[in-house]
This record gives C-alpha cells, structure tokens and sequence, in this order.
C-alpha cells in the first residue's frame, strides 16, 4: 500500500506536480519566513523602528526642481509626491522628445542619400553603445560649462543659455485667456466632427475633400481669432539681467535638461531602430500596389506603409518608453530630484526606513510600467489587423 | 579591348553607384552638399580637438604633463585640444583600480585568459571546442583565485579592486550566474504547475518593472538586515547579487522567446519516444531554444554590461567611477570631455563587439536552417 502511494508520487503526474508544488511553497514560505524572523531580530538589535509613522514627519531638507510647492517644513509624503511628479515629468518629456527623433533617425536611417543613412547609422551605433549614465553626466557637464550668468548667451529675445540653467520668458495669463484655450478645444472637436462628416460623403460619392487643411486652418486659426478678440490676453515676462541673477521670466535647471538630453537621444537610438525595421516589413508589393492604383508619394506613406508599420512598431517601442521611464531614475547622479534622488535617497538617509521607503519606491515604478504597459496595450489593439474573427 | 571594356563597366558601376545614392534627384545632391558640410565641420572639429590638437604625454613645449595646468590648452587657452596626459597618468587605476601595484600582475593574467575562457563558447565550430569548454568551467574559480588571493597568493580586498575590472567582474560574472537561473526562471514560467508558474512570472515581471538602482539601493542597503550576524557581504558582492538577479529576469524573457519558437511537435515526438520531462527539456527543447535565444541573450548582456556602470552610484568604483575620482582630484580636475569620450569609447569597443557577434550569429542562423 505504502510502495504503491510512493509510486503513484513519483510517476503519475498530476500528484507529482503537487507534490512539487507543494515541496515549492513549503521552501518559499519557510525561506520568506527565516528573512523576516532576521530582519525583524536585526532591525531590533539595531534600534530600528519600523512602519510608515515617518511619512507625516517633516522632511528637513529642500528640492529645488518642483512642480507643486515645497519647503523642507513640509512632509516626507509631500517628498514623495514631488520625487514621483519630477518622474513623471521627465518621463513624459524624455518620451516625447525620443519619439520624434527616433522617428526622424528612423526614416533618414531609409533615405536614398547614401551619406545621410550613413551619418545616422553613426549617430546610433554610437549612443547605443555607451551606458545612458555615462551620458547623462557627459550632456550635464557640458551644459554646466556654458558661460556664467553674466556673459550668457541670448540666442532669442528674452532667451539665455547659463550654465545655471536656460532662462525662457515665462507666460502671464490674464483673464480671458481662459476662453482661447476652450475656443481651441472646440476647434478640434469641431475637426473631429468635419473629419466623419465629410469622409461619409467621400464613401458616398466618391468626390475628396480636402480634410486635412480644413482642420489645420481650423485649428490654427481659431484660438488666433479668439485671442485678438478677447485682446490679447496673454503677456511675457522677460528674464532680465539684474546684479548676479536674471529676474522675472522662468529657468529651466541644468540637472533637467542633462536628464532629458541624456535620456531621449540615448532611447531615441534604439527607437530608431525599431521603426527602421517596422518600415522595413512593410511588403514592397504593398508600396508598388498602392502606386498602381494612383496614390501619391505621401499618400502611400499615410495611408499604406505607416497605418502597416505601426503594428510592428508598438510592441517595442512600448519596452523602449519603459526603459527610459526606469532609466529616469539615474537622476541622482546629477542631482535631478525625481523619486530615488529625494525620497528614496534623502529621505531614507534621514528616517533610516529603508524597508518602508524601497517598498514604496519600488511599487510606485512598479505601478507606473504596469500602467504604460496598459495604455500602450490598449492603443496597440487599436491599431492591429481587424480581421473577421 | 576586353580590358577597355571591362574598365569603361567597372567605372559606369561606381558613376551609376554615385548618381543612386547621391545625387539621383535635386534634394538628393542638396542633401550630399549638407551632409558633406556636417561631415567636414564635425569631423575636422573632432580631429582637431582629439587628435592634431591635443597632448599626449608632454604639452606643446616638450614637457611631461603631470598636472592639469600644464595641459598645452590651459597654458595658451583657445589654441589646443584635448590633455590626454589624464589617462596616462591614471591608466593604472583605470585598468585595476587600486589594487597594489605589485600584484597588478595576477590582473593581467585574469585578463589575459578571459578570451581563451570565452571563445569556446562564442564559435561552436572551433577546433578542440571541449578542452576550451572545460576552460570556460575552470576559469571563474581560477580567476577568484588569482584576483582575491589564498594559499600562496596575498589576499587582496574587493574594496580595492576597480575600474574596468570592476566594470569586467560585474558584467562577466553577472551575465554567468544569471544564466542558469534565468534557465530555471524561463523553464518555470513556462512550467503547467500554477505554483511555480505564477512565482516565476512574480519575480520576472517584479524585476522587470524596477529600475536597477533600486535593486542596487535594496541589495546595498537590506542585505545586511536580512543575512545573520557575521555573514556580512562586501559591497561588491551585493551589488553582483542585484546585478545577477536583475539579469536573470531579463535573459530569462529572451530564453522563453527561444522556448516558444519550438514547435509542440517536438516536444510530442519526444515524449512519444518515452523520454521524460527532463530528458526531453534537456536533450530535445533546450540545445534548440538556446540556440535561437542566443542574440537576444547578447542584447541583453550589451544592455547589463552598459548597466553596471550605476554601481558608481552605490560607491563602487567601475569605469566610470575612477572617471569621476580622477576629476575631483585637484591635480586633474576639470578634464571632463577627456576622461568622459574615453571611458565611452572602452565601453563602445566592448558593446560594438558584442552587438556585432550578435548580428553574426543571426545571419548564421538564417542561413543554417537548423
């Protein structure tokens, strides 16, 4: 009885699975279950307190990049949220930025000219190869070796390149302006609307409008109108040169700019990539179909080769904003106060709950991959093949 | 006559090259003519500053350049490029950091055999593959041997080891003990066994959705906490513990990609054949999933090897970390684009390299149809 209940362990698979299965969470269970005894004698023998009490206590120290207010009175939970805010921003920013150069690099690495493929060929092999850190720092030294306040560089009206960081006019809304965004957000509903009204009529006779121009003129046009209308509601405040520092108009911090340049051409180098090779698999026989039928040069980009790319681009190109996302973490090596830098850098110096606070940190990025990768799901089922089935 | 001919061919192959893919319409030429500028200003700037221009070992009057101010470019400001003289005089701790100066020799030798160790398992065409094989076995035990030290050897600290052979020992070592375990990761999450299954995917997704450095920041700071008193790993090795585990969820994605490309057929006829679970896995779906997995798995090795320059930021000195202490030293401070190009360049040399295997391996494996 007994040999048959070992055999039937050993060779009939649906117990055998269990028995490994259980063997598994046993070795797992005990395996948590011996960290934590030690991490909770450790902790003790240390003097460490544990749990999140500390959140409420002011933090001490101050950020100088913030989006929403910040003293070192305020709280480490406020930390926290400006830390994830500066995350955010430069990871929106840095994904914008790569996307539009990398598929810029991505199409010249196609073009006929033979010196073009090739100096972008350069340019990739090049920033791929060198770690993103490597040049981040490189990027934020030389932005820090540009000249100081008092012989900058105006390269426009009211814009001046410092090693303090790039110095913008910054907009004074008055009242009204208000009414020029609405009239601008109406402006592209509206073309949303003109866009299904007139292709409905193209799918019924045959006639082409043109749609594009239409809108472009819309949307362009109509904010310009509203704006003159409600006078000019808008106004710069320029930076000026006063004594040792520039006064009125905004600064855009060196630290900000090393992370979005060291961010966005490295990433951009490997989206590139993946729209070179998304354009690629696209058939030629698509390409000389659609010129059969007629269709310009342009139009067969528009609405043959790129609608067809996109399906081979998404997948990658949702890892690559993924990447730059982790990677925006580097930010604490050239003192960029995102996440890591303050909360989970300083704060943990301070408070000493490393457990707590890595927790913490590592969820909030954890959240943030899981929500891209949520959002870039849903627009690549948008745009794969609708087949029948 | 032929010879005529065949000349007038040759050179209408390179005209008709030239008109292609330079100038075959007006915005093509005027593209040439732009790209020609770049080139000229970009690559004359660049020579200037790195090559023509700049000092090596001695400045512009002859002398040995042992401080930054006697760089040619701070001597007459605006007339010369780049002070090489940093690297020369920091060559050493670039290389070994600061290991003793006397033992630097067990370095080299580690150095010196790691192709031996490699090449055995880079070409699987190799004459006497197995003996380079074997090698590759022996290696890492040989090289802890020689570099940390033991019976006949001085011990010396991983607190002093540094620069590329930091930047070496995390990329190699890393990438070799993440390999089985991103084996067994990638085998579990593909396993029917929902307990094993759903820990395999909970740790490859967990890893996957962090950043590194809190991995490094984790490991650094909560390892001591969670290992008994007495066992207390250097900093070294905690951060080859985020390094490797880290790898280990990447690779074992690029492995489950080779998994997946074997048809159930395979699989089917092997178990017809009355081979187990683990004979068919080891003897049937393996040598064939890794074989297609191996250029992602390089990727994802150029990816780690750039990667584990963020140890810097937990206080190790790799490549990049000597870079920065050989700037705030005061007697060099202030040559940033000389130390930064170069050390990008040691780890272009190594990720070009691995990149180009990668790509050689995929054309291979287009073409052996095996």
């Amino acid at each position: 009885m007994e040999s048959y209940f070992v055999r039937k362990l050993i060779f009939d698979e649906k117990s055998r699975s269990l028995l490994i299965q259980t063997l598994v969470i046993g070795l797992f269970a005990l395996f948590i279950y011996l960290i934590a005894q030690q991490t909770a004698y450790n902790l003790e023998k240390r003097g460490i307190s544990s749990g999140f009490d500390f959140l409420n206590i002011s933090a001490g120290y101050d950020i100088s990049i913030r989006l929403i207010p910040f003293t070192s009175e305020d709280t480490h939970l406020r930390a926290y949220f400006v830390g994830l805010l500066n995350t955010l921003m430069i990871a929106v920013c840095g994904c914008f930025l790569a996307t539009i150069m990398g598929f810029l690099v991505g199409v010249i690495r196609l073009s006929s000219n033979w010196l073009f493929r090739n100096i972008a060929y350069v340019y990739v092999e090049f920033t791929r190869n060198v770690p993103v850190l490597l040049q981040i720092i490189l990027y934020y030294s030389i932005l820090l070796h540009l000249p100081k306040i008092k012989q900058a560089i105006e390269i426009f009206d009211g814009f001046f390149l410092t090693n303090r960081g790039f110095f913008t006019p910054s907009p004074i809304f008055k009242d009204g302006f208000s009414i020029v965004l609405w009239s601008f957000i109406v402006a592209i509903l509206a073309s949303i609307f003109i866009k299904r009204i007139l292709k409905k009529k193209q799918e019924q006779t045959g006639k082409q409008y043109p749609i594009f121009y239409i809108n472009s003129a819309l949307i362009i046009f109509t904010p310009i109108l509203f704006y003159y209308i409600m006078g000019r509601p808008l106004e710069f405040d320029t930076p000026v040169l006063k004594g040792f520092n520039f006064k009125g108009g905004m600064v855009i911090r060196p630290e900000f700019l090393g992370m979005l340049f060291g961010l966005s051409i490295y990433t951009a180098a490997f989206i590139s990539e993946t729209v070179r090779s998304g354009i690629i698999a696209v058939s030629k026989g698509q390409r000389e179909a659609s010129q059969a039928l007629g269709l310009k040069n342009n139009l067969v980009m528009r609405l043959i080769v790129i609608p067809q790319a996109l399906r081979v681009i998404i997948p990658p190109l949702t890892s690559q904003y993924l990447n730059l996302t982790k990677n925006s973490s580097l930010g604490i090596a050239i003192g960029y106060a995102d996440l890591v830098h303050g909360f989970g850098g300083i704060s943990l110096n301070q408070t000493g709950r490393a457990i707590e606070i890595m927790l913490m940190v590592m969820l909030t990025y954890l959240t943030i991959s899981l929500t891209i990768s949520l959002f870039m799901n849903i627009y690549n089922k948008s745009v794969q093949f609708k087949g029948n089935a | 006559m032929t010879t005529f001919s065949n000349q007038s061919l040759m050179r209408n192959k390179y005209y008709n090259w030239i008109i292609k893919n330079l100038f075959s319409s007006w915005v093509n030429s005027l593209m040439t003519v732009v790209a020609i500028i770049f080139i000229y200003e970009v690559g004359t700037f660049f020579l200037n500053w790195a090559i023509f221009g700049a000092d090596f070992r001695t400045n512009f009057q002859g002398e040995i350049i042992s401080d930054r101010t006697l760089c040619s470019k701070n001597i007459m400001p605006g007339e010369y490029g780049a002070c090489w003289a940093i690297i020369y005089a920091r060559w050493d701790q670039f290389m070994y950091g600061f290991y003793p100066i006397e033992q630097v020799w067990r370095v080299n030798f580690v150095y010196a055999l790691l192709p031996l160790a490699i090449i055995g398992i880079l070409f699987d065409k190799l004459p006497y593959r197995k003996y380079f094989i074997y090698f590759t076995f022996i290696y890492p035990f040989l090289a802890y041997f020689m570099l940390y030290g033991g019976p006949g050897l001085s011990v010396v600290g991983t607190n002093k080891w540094g620069g590329l052979l930091v930047t070496l020992f995390l990329g190699v070592t890393g990438i070799g003990l993440a390999f089985p375990l991103s084996i067994i990761l990638a085998l579990g999450r593909r396993s029917k066994m929902p307990i094993v299954k759903s820990l395999c995917v909970v740790f490859i997704e967990f890893i996957r959705g962090v950043p590194l450095i809190t991995l490094l920041f984790t490991a650094n700071v909560m390892l001591p906490l969670f290992l008994p008193d007495g066992v207390n790993p250097d900093n070294l090795l905690r951060a080859l513990v985020a390094v490797t585990l880290f790898q280990s969820a990447y690779m074992a994605e690029a492995i489950r990609g080779g998994l997946q490309a074997i048809p159930r057929g395979q699989i089917e006829a092997a178990q017809s054949l009355g081979l187990n679970y683990w004979q068919t896995t080891r003897k049937i779906i393996l040598p064939q999933a890794l074989k297609i997995a191996i250029p992602p798995i390089v990727n994802t090795c150029i990816g780690l090897f750039k990667d584990t320059s963020l140890v810097l930021i937990i206080g190790l000195f790799d490549l990049l970390g000597i870079g920065r202490a050989a700037l705030a030293d005061m007697t060099w401070t202030k040559l940033y684009y000389e130390v930064y190009v170069f050390i990008s360049l040691v780890f272009f040399i190594f990720c070009f390299g691995m990149s180009r295997y990668s790509l050689y391996l995929e054309k291979k494996l287009k073409t052996d149809n095996s």
